[in-house]
């Protein structure tokens, strides 16, 4: 068999290769979301998280502008603190912005909503959100529900 | 009853035997690796052989394996009206677990036991020893290169079998099925995570190359010099390699998503 022959098929193998390795990225991973570029870090503490993850994404009225990058617990707030990395160019949310943590769909993935307000400052890198809303626990709401239906 | 001990120990003793045989095998390829760069036409000849001859058999596998996948993920998820993370189940099962294993599985058939019985028989037939007598390194010359290029081709070919299988479950369940085109492919892409899915997979398939490359040279070398001990040989590649591949798989797969 030519070499010539042989060189061309392990150039077309290696080609297909990175071909199907760029179809992965492409269509089937969410790689152009890491596109993030800058992003600035702000801080919320809520009561209860319920199943919120890091890279959970950040929504504003549902559209995508940045992830949750960490969450712990807080020992000396008795409350757990989720720092938002929100991307630059959405630079003008006002300093009373809303956050709260909402489920898509009945049992589909939590995520941040972000709910603007209205101050003229803006929040800034570093700078810690101070409304918060916290994640409805089904079992809580099922209580209560309970309870209104002995009362009545 | 002391028979049976002395069985244990010997049995025991031959394995470790053959362990250090074969990293003593592993390290001399290593140093052996440069001869990869000089002489880069015996790769890409190895890479044809391995490699290329292998593309057939991993792409007809990929896509059955992603049209099964897109028939039983249906038939799974449309009891819970979920039919549309169709595309995230194919994707993800393929990209995580499927893609590499079952391409490991077929490379260990289709170029591991190849790579045996060739070794195997350039020992039988004293190639190896007569290129020595011509101070000509048969690590060098024979198993630097094929290590190299099964080592390299595994990942190309698991990338494949994942891409081709992704397609497959588009035709079966977009085609066939009915689920929305747009929707597999947005399902697919909210829950497939570049760096935690199909990066774990990729280096999976690299250790899986590895380490099936690294038998089936081995056995080659290590092959009793007559028919039958080639014959031996080929199917402990295929044995030893499958067993070590579904392994690894499970060490791997709690390393990488079990924290």
């Amino acid at each position: 068999m030519k070499m010539r022959f042989v060189e061309l098929a392990v150039g077309v193998f290696v080609l297909l290769g990175v071909a199907a390795l760029f179809y992965l990225a492409v269509q089937v991973s969410n790689i152009t979301e890491y596109r993030d570029g800058d992003t600035y870090e702000v801080t919320a503490y809520f009561s209860n998280v319920g199943g919120l993850r890091v890279r959970a994404p950040v929504n504003i009225s549902g559209v995508r502008v940045g992830r949750v990058s960490d969450i712990h617990y807080d020992p000396e707030a008795f409350e757990a603190k989720v720092t938002l990395a929100i991307r630059s160019e959405h630079d003008y949310l006002p300093a009373d912005t809303q956050a709260s943590i909402h489920t898509a769909g009945l049992l589909g993935e939590q995520f941040v909503a972000l709910e603007p307000g209205g101050d003229y400052d803006t929040l800034q890198d570093g700078d810690q959100i101070l409304f918060t809303q916290s994640a409805v626990v089904l079992e809580n709401l099922i209580g209560r529900f309970m309870t209104n239906m002995a009362d009545d | 009853m002391i028979d049976a001990i002395a069985w244990v120990g010997r049995y025991s003793l031959n394995a470790l035997t053959v362990l250090g045989r074969a990293s003593m095998f592993l390290l001399r390829i290593f140093a052996a690796l440069d001869a990869v760069v000089r002489r880069f036409g015996l790769t890409v000849w190895q890479v044809y052989s391995v490699g290329v001859r292998s593309l057939l058999i991993v792409v007809v596998s990929g896509l059955f394996v992603g049209m099964v996948l897109g028939y039983q993920g249906y038939i799974t998820l449309v009891d819970f009206g979920a039919a549309e993370a169709l595309g995230g189940v194919v994707a993800l099962s393929l990209v995580r677990e499927l893609g590499p294993v079952v391409t490991a599985l077929l490379f260990a058939g289709r170029a591991g036991s190849a790579l045996t019985a060739e070794i195997g028989l350039m020992k039988t037939t004293e190639q190896l020893s007569a290129m020595e007598m011509m101070a000509v390194n048969p690590y060098r010359r024979v198993f630097a290169p094929r290590f190299v290029a099964g080592f390299l081709s595994m990942p190309l070919l698991a990338a494949m079998f994942s891409a081709v299988g992704v397609m497959g479950g588009y035709i079966v369940g977009v085609g066939l099925l009915g689920v929305d085109s747009g929707a597999y492919f947005s399902q697919m892409q909210s829950v497939t995570d570049w760096n935690e899915d199909v990066l774990s997979g990729v280096i999976k398939s690299i250790v899986f190359g590895f380490v099936v490359t690294w038998i089936a040279v081995f056995q080659g070398m290590d092959a009793t010099p007559t028919s039958e001990g080639i014959s031996r040989a080929t199917t402990q590649t295929v044995v030893v390699s499958s067993l070590a591949v579904l392994g690894l798989d499970f060490i791997l797969t709690g390393l990488m998503f079990g924290g």
